[in-house]
């Protein structure tokens, strides 16, 4: 009976969590699907969900356009290199307050998170500004250095709980051992904090990947990434859904594929310290 | 070599004073116990030994040498931590060579005293894998073959079996007596046990508060405890601490018996009392006696014996077996 009970409970809770992941996912399948279509099959009533004229058309017409390939660059620069260039400040940064801390170092680290908590638009403006003044509106630079800054909180506190769970007397043990900080940081630390470090490297090119307020609002063609080439199909003509479906999804294949690929590195960067 | 000596060595964390001035002399060879419940400053006391703490105040001098300025490394001390403190991604080979590969030592000369240890500690099978495809007792064995390849002055213990279950802490604490006998190398271990203290120590010491209660070798300890809280600490079961009239008597303000000194009888005695729980080992009896206007008191008496729950029994402290202390809790 109560084998039965539990049996039938697991049975709902699954169907439950299918319901949830597929409605979650509906919006990414249709926008897929949209792509496929014609215009006048995409905004038809009642829509066609797989039984239409399958075609590629929309595919070619955005990159007749507009120049898919460079846009996708922007995005792999601005996403990489805002990434790497959080490590290099954030590495060190979590690494202090992790294996040293100060009196303060929760106040700094509750305070780098509550930037976090403000609105990105009450910083449109002096930012705009700065980047006008600078003449770096439109430009790679600025976005590396943007995404870099909003995305830093996010960093060090992912490495800082990482480097956390490094035990302190593995690092005494190397002390001990005869090792100087140097060959500590090579032989010890770094191997051991290589997978949270990875986390969080993927964690942060998905987020850079993505961001659209920032590279909607300091871009217009240069340095655009993608998420200003998806932009692009939803003004001035009007619209058009078929072909704004393809642009979204040549946008977020790349990421798709990536984080697909990388599930298990990221899964785990997400929960590292909730479970010992 | 490995003599150690501590002058007024004093540790401060914030402010708070967690070891307010220690002197202590270690001699070479000496098998060295810190023994206290815990916070009482035994394991800041060992850390400021290694070099992983700085002392506040004070000199630690390592044969002779002034060694308190110096790092960890420098200082020829060999350490296990409770935890071990493996590197989970070498294999036990990289482990145990790591401190002859961070000396500059020679690959072949490296193979050489790896494999030794790895003989000395039964480890040879494990060679190859990585600490987290090992039993706690062989981690344990890793960490000190770890230690011993560095043939350091002395090694430093900081609760090694802790970890471990109850039949492995007996063995490990066979193993490591043994390595002792066999290195003849200064050891200091520390432990909140005092049965481990008192079975693998030349010489104990008591810790208290960040204070050294008393030093001295395991039975001396039982024997002349210095204070109360030695009394207390040191003897399984616990010291009877009896105050009031029944230390009056004695010209005490505490009178201390330990349990195996009391004897008993179905007949009289000094005290009455009532038996609450009969605890029966086979080897040794314990019986908790609740006593007219003393309390409980503990016995331990010798073989198998029929007595049980609510029975009456009589106890009586043997006179020249009666701990004295004053008011201060100084043994008179």
């Amino acid at each position: 009976m109560a084998r039965e009970a539990t049996r039938n409970r697991k049975i709902a809770f699954t169907a439950f969590a299918w319901l949830v992941g597929l409605t979650l996912f509906f919006p990414i399948l249709w926008t897929i699907l949209t792509s496929f279509k014609t215009e006048g099959e995409a905004i038809a009533t009642p829509p066609s969900l797989l039984f239409f004229e399958w075609s590629l058309e929309n595919y070619f017409e955005v990159q007749r356009r507009s120049n898919y390939l460079r846009h996708a660059m922007n995005s792999v620069v601005i996403s990489l290199g805002s990434t790497g260039l959080g490590l290099l400040v954030a590495i060190p940064a979590a690494w202090a307050m992790a294996f040293s801390p100060g009196k303060h170092t929760k106040d700094i680290l509750m305070w780098m998170l509550s930037t976090k908590m403000l609105p990105a638009v009450g910083v449109l403006m002096p930012i705009y500004l700065i980047c006008q003044s600078l003449g770096l509106l439109d430009s790679r630079i600025a976005l590396v250095a943007v995404l870099m800054m909003m995305n830093l909180p996010i960093i060090v506190w992912m490495l800082y709980t990482y480097f956390k769970e490094i035990p302190g007397e593995i690092l005494e043990a190397a002390r001990m051992d005869g090792a100087s900080l140097g060959k500590e940081i090579v032989y010890v630390l770094t191997p051991m904090a290589v997978p949270g470090i990875a986390s969080t490297l993927l964690l942060n090119i998905i987020l850079a990947w993505n961001e659209a307020f920032w590279t909607l609002n300091l871009t217009s063609s240069q340095a655009a990434p993608l998420t200003a080439f998806i932009a692009s199909y939803s003004s001035p003509e009007g619209l058009f859904w078929a072909k704004l479906s393809a642009a979204s999804t040549l946008a977020i294949a790349p990421i798709l594929v990536m984080g697909w690929f990388s599930q298990k590195q990221l899964v785990r960067g997400l929960t590292f310290g909730a479970v010992k | 070599m490995g003599a150690i000596t501590l002058e007024k060595v004093t540790k401060e964390f914030s402010g708070v004073k967690v070891i307010p001035g220690v002197d202590l002399e270690i001699a070479h060879g000496e098998f060295v116990v810190f023994v206290g419940p815990s916070g009482c400053g035994k394991s800041t006391l060992l850390r400021l030994i290694a070099g992983l703490e700085d002392v506040s105040s004070g000199t630690i001098r390592i044969d002779g040498v002034d060694a308190t300025g110096l790092a960890p490394a420098r200082r020829s001390l060999a350490m296990v931590f409770q935890s071990y403190a493996l590197y989970p991604h070498m294999s036990v080979y990289k482990n145990i060579a790591f401190p002859l590969k961070m000396a500059g030592m020679p690959e072949a000369d490296i193979k050489a005293k790896v494999e030794a240890a790895a003989r000395t500690l039964n480890l040879t099978d494990y060679l190859d894998r990585r600490p987290g495809q090992l039993s706690g007792g062989q981690r344990q064995r890793v960490a000190i073959g770890r230690a011993i390849v560095r043939e350091p002055e002395a090694f430093l213990f900081d609760e090694p079996l802790s970890n471990l279950d109850a039949a492995l802490r007996v063995n490990m604490r066979l193993e490591i007596s043994e390595l002792h006998q066999s290195l003849k190398t200064t050891m200091i271990y520390v432990t909140h046990d005092q049965v481990e203290a008192m079975t693998m120590a030349d010489k104990i010491v008591v810790l208290h508060a960040g204070r050294i209660e008393q030093v001295g070798s395991p039975l001396e300890l039982y024997r002349n405890p210095a204070n109360v809280f030695v009394a207390g600490f040191i003897g399984s079961p616990k010291m009877n601490l009896i105050e009031g009239a029944p230390a009056a008597k004695y010209n005490a303000r505490t009178i201390g018996v330990r349990p195996e000194h009391i004897q008993l009888s179905t007949e009289s005695g000094e005290w009455a009392g009532v038996v609450g729980v009969a605890e029966h080992l086979g080897s040794d009896t314990f019986l908790h006696v609740q006593v007219e206007g003393i309390g409980q008191v503990t016995a331990r008496i010798s073989g198998e014996l029929n007595i049980h729950h609510g029975d009456r029994v009589w106890l009586t402290p043997p006179p020249e077996r009666i701990h004295r202390f004053d008011g201060e809790g100084t043994a008179i």
